[in-house]
């Protein structure tokens, strides 16, 4: 085999088949889906995410959440995903019509997030849990974000209606507080907004969960 | 320039008996004196990115265990410090170790001295900028969010550059060859240069400057990163074997229908096998199907070419006690061969469904990027530094230190995590086993990791070593002993003390 013309082709052409297979094909079937409206409650699906969540998402983004943590829920039967309440049902490609990057994930060091909002809504939960895993999760390996929060001296006003409720080894020192930064409160809002549980065609709620 | 302008005056001054053998050596060594700076710059500048990669990969591996470890410091969180590692190791290190190697072994085999040294130096140049800036954009929170393409949009089109300066280079090489007969490693390379400008450029386009919608970036993101491993890497490590094995052992390669085989096999199948990394994803059947069916043909190519390596070294393998090059060169042709089937296997559905989202993941990536692809590096330059700086290694205790250490560490890191993701997977699909369980399961065996790290960190340090003190003797004036012929001892050329 040596000779050259034959093999620039070969490596041209090969590559070029599965850019049209793996790229181009999905880009074609997936590239302009929309959102899905409700013919019978005019619901429309998904929403893009507000301001406060969209900038969260940037924080999710460069902290590296998605190392650890997944947005996709696998279909019943298929892994226990659905079993352990990640999700109602599984996720379909138009879930993520908004996301800019899409964080799917690969890792599932921590639990998946994609329906983290119904889940977990409480905000004093987000923020101790971002503050000190510890605090909500005892054990867990996740990495605290003491970053995120700021500890300052308590005001002659009292203590801010913000603050964290700390308490045993977790307490700030004394005559101090900690209360959540803008990146944290933006953070809180985008966990809260993951919610993939539309009613679609392709995925439908159970009856019962419908309604 | 061109090589028969070369060859004539190396025969104009070296007239009379002059054997073919001698010819052929004194054309080598010119040749391989020709790539000396260009190779070295590579891999100097590759291998001090692997003392970093190393340092960062400790970190990450310690705190995934102690999660309170250096907490404070944003840069440092788990999910920089991570992705900091895997950009420091795949492209400040493998890439560079890989242009380094491929660079060399295409003069080589075309049968010239290294044209155009500027275009090399200046790919060197704005490669080293580029991830500089790239790692720097990661640790100050710009990283893209997507996997094995973290690095911010102001440092790729430097890459993008420097990969298109090297396959233009390449090209250059292979028109002004003086051999006209191709080896097997030549097509390898030459496959490598040209696919991974193409794919980086669209990956760039589609994900970052111009992002596609939706899950669309999810599969142009797992056809570019299995492409990183599979039409970059491996391509060039398997040349690199190709050309080690043979070399070393002093046969030629046993099947060339074998090598034809494997090479249009591995063309044709790897880089449809990305959409495995989505199995139970957000994404139609087909697309996951079509990359299962191809990851599965993989076998073709996989076992065509570990017979044929095989076949090649059987009746040679006493030589692995003497050859450091040949060590490092079958422990990650071996490596290959685990790596492919482990992969082969994980894109099955019912094997994916326990060990996908696990550690099993993560153990099976290091087999292929360090058992396999960083070893074949490192076994390329044992060969390729003494020829291109006329110097041998200084310490052959720094050798075994450095074999030895990576050899257990990534056996170690392997298997242990490969067991334990398994089991984590099991884990986490009973869903009566409480989440805090499974990772309360999974502690101990990464502090075996951390372990591991830091054994394949001493053996990096003792090649640094070695490394450094060659280049010392290659530049400290080369004292060749000289015989008294009146007191019989030895004693020391002027230049010296």
């Amino acid at each position: 085999m040596s000779y050259g013309p034959l093999l620039f082709l070969g490596i041209l052409f090969t590559l070029a088949s599965s850019w049209v297979g793996l790229v181009l094909m999905p880009q074609r079937q997936l590239g302009a889906l929309g959102q899905h409206t409700d013919t019978n409650t005019a619901a429309i699906y998904p929403q893009a995410r507000g301001g406060e969540a969209q900038q969260g998402a940037e924080h999710y983004r460069a902290l590296g959440c998605v190392y650890c943590h997944t947005q996709q829920v696998r279909p019943e039967g298929y892994g226990a995903d659905i079993a352990r309440g990640w999700g109602r049902r599984r996720t379909v490609s138009r879930d993520y019509i908004h996301d800019k990057p899409v964080m799917l994930g690969t890792m599932r060091t921590g639990p998946d997030l994609t329906n983290i909002g119904e889940r977990q809504s409480d905000y004093s939960w987000h923020y101790k849990h971002l503050y000190n895993p510890q605090i909500t999760s005892a054990g867990s390996v996740m990495p605290p974000y003491p970053f995120l929060f700021e500890t300052r001296p308590i005001g002659p006003t009292g203590p801010s209606t913000n603050a964290l409720a700390l308490e045993g080894a977790f307490a700030p020192a004394a005559g101090h507080e900690v209360v959540p930064t803008l990146r944290a409160r933006q953070l809180v809002e985008y966990l809260r907004s993951l919610k993939s549980s539309g009613d679609l065609p392709e995925a439908p709620l159970k009856k019962e969960e419908a309604q | 320039m061109s090589s028969t302008t070369a060859s004539k005056t190396l025969q104009a001054i070296l007239p009379g008996d002059f054997s073919n053998e001698d010819f052929r050596r004194a054309k080598l060594a010119e040749i391989d004196a020709s790539c000396r700076t260009p190779v070295l710059f590579f891999f100097v500048s590759g291998l001090l990115w692997l003392l970093a990669g190393t340092l960062f990969a400790l970190v990450a591996s310690i705190k995934l265990h102690t999660p309170g470890f250096l907490a404070g410091w944003e840069s440092l969180t788990f999910g920089i410090v991570r992705t900091v590692h895997l950009n420091t190791v795949v492209y400040g290190f493998c890439s560079q170790a890989a242009v380094g190697v491929a660079i060399w072994l295409m003069c080589r085999l075309c049968r010239v001295p290294l044209v155009a040294p500027g275009i090399v130096t200046v790919a060197n140049l704005f490669y080293n900028v580029g991830v500089t800036i790239g790692i720097g954009g990661i640790l100050a929170g710009d990283s893209t969010g997507i996997e094995w393409l973290e690095m911010p949009r102001y440092a790729t089109p430097i890459l993008f550059v420097s990969y298109a300066l090297i396959a233009v280079w390449t090209i250059i090489t292979f028109r002004l060859r003086a051999e006209r007969h191709l080896y097997v490693s030549q097509w390898y390379l030459l496959a490598a240069v040209l696919w991974f400008p193409w794919l980086y450029g669209t990956a760039q386009v589609m994900l970052i400057i111009e992002p596609v919608r939706g899950v669309v970036q999810a599969a142009v993101n797992w056809w570019f990163a299995h492409n990183v491993l599979g039409l970059w890497f491996t391509p060039i490590g398997l040349a690199a074997i190709y050309y080690f094995i043979p070399k070393v052992i002093g046969r030629p390669i046993h099947s060339y229908y074998l090598s034809v085989l494997g090479f249009w096999s591995l063309a044709l199948f790897y880089n449809w096998n990305g959409m495995h990394h989505l199995v139970g994803g957000p994404m139609p059947a087909w697309m996951i199907t079509i990359s299962i069916v191809a990851s599965v043909m993989m076998l073709i190519p996989v076992l065509t070419v570990a017979i044929n390596h095989h076949s090649t070294m059987i009746g040679h393998f006493g030589k692995l006690r003497h050859s450091p090059t040949l060590r490092f060169i079958v422990f990650g042709a071996v490596s290959y061969t685990l790596a492919s089937l482990q992969g082969v296997l994980s894109a099955l559905r019912s094997f994916s469904e326990v060990a996908h989202f696990t550690h099993h993941t993560v153990a099976h990536a290091h087999l292929g990027m360090y058992a396999f692809f960083a070893m074949v590096m490192f076994g390329s330059m044992y060969y390729i530094l003494p020829r291109i700086t006329g110097r041998e290694w200084p310490s052959n205790a720094l050798i075994s230190i450095h074999f030895w250490g990576v050899a257990i560490g990534i056996v170690l890191y392997v298997v242990v995590l490969s067991g334990a993701g398994f089991q984590q997977g099991r884990m986490m699909n009973d869903p009566t086993v409480k989440f805090l369980d499974v990772v309360k399961f999974t502690i101990p065996y990464l502090q075996i990791r951390t372990a591991s790290g830091l054994l394949m960190a001493v053996g990096h340090v003792a090649f640094f070593v070695n490394f450094g003190w060659l280049l010392v003797r290659m530049f400290a004036p080369y004292r060749k002993p000289v015989v008294s012929i009146l007191a019989g001892a030895e004693i020391a050329s002027p230049s010296g003390k």
